[in-house]
């Protein structure tokens, strides 16, 4: 059972451009930043980079491991920092949430998602449903 | 630039969207999840972002210069496969921050009368 105070144990999630492909393909955001470098660098990025909502979703996957993906009743973000993905690399996001509260089984947590050393969502949030 | 006149105006979605086991599968499979008997908690954005664009293309956002800044999710009850969803899209507010237009729009999916999930995308527009 978790407690009001926890840190929540850090988890580490590979990136590489063969998933965001999957993402591109399982959500329908086939924006070419994700997929193809000369275009992104033409748009002034430093490389392809990640959908924030990969990222998001990844941490979405963190949640559902505390109670299961049901017990997720809200979630939100602010993307700070992309996460960039050059060819032929795994970048590593590492995720980690505290526990701000418990009341009447819902628990507020925290989350920190940091990749190269940088956060890369702010203000990450969620409401989980204790069982 | 966006018509400020849409700003509080909500779009209702005629199209009925029926998720199917395979799609939440392939979300699923992208995360790791294993659970597959509901949707991940933000797998509505992959029917909501293509929704609101149909919904809201007539409004003046540039789809094309838009970043996404912030997203939230309220999930009353996950989908699941069979659920039969129409989506509705709102302009919640418009601001003009640096040059760049600050949008949120929200998106309810509603099964019959029942709202299932609120998603709220904050995008920047760029200048």
């Amino acid at each position: 059972m978790i407690e009001v105070g926890q840190v929540l144990a850090t988890k580490n999630y590979p990136v590489d451009r063969a998933l965001l492909l999957a993402y591109a393909n399982a959500s329908g955001d086939h924006n070419p930043i994700h997929q193809n470098e000369e275009f992104a660098l033409s748009v002034g990025l430093p490389n392809v980079i990640a959908h924030g909502m990969l990222t998001m979703a990844l941490a979405g996957k963190y949640l559902s491991d505390i109670a299961g993906p049901a017990a997720v009743k809200e979630f939100s973000a602010r993307f700070t920092k992309p996460v960039v993905v050059p060819a032929d690399t795994t970048v590593l996001l590492e995720i980690s949430g505290t526990v701000l509260s418990i009341e009447d089984s819902v628990a507020k947590i925290d989350l920190t998602v940091i990749c190269d050393g940088q956060k890369v969502l702010g203000n990450a949030k969620a409401q989980i449903v204790l069982a | 630039m966006l018509d400020p006149d849409l700003v509080g105006r909500t779009f209702h979605g005629a199209e009925v969207v029926v998720i199917s086991q395979s799609q939440i599968d392939q979300f699923c499979a992208v995360v790791g999840e294993t659970v597959t008997e509901v949707s991940p908690p933000t797998f509505s954005i992959s029917i909501t972002l293509d929704q609101s664009q149909t919904l809201l293309q007539d409004s003046g956002l540039d789809w094309s210069r838009v970043v996404h800044g912030d997203q939230k999710f309220v999930i009353s009850r996950p989908l699941i496969a069979g659920d039969s969803v129409t989506c509705s899209s709102t302009i919640e507010s418009a601001r003009v921050m640096a040059g760049n237009e600050i949008v949120t729009v929200r998106s309810d999916l509603h099964s019959g009368s029942e709202l299932l999930v609120s998603t709220w995308s904050t995008l920047v527009v760029r200048a």
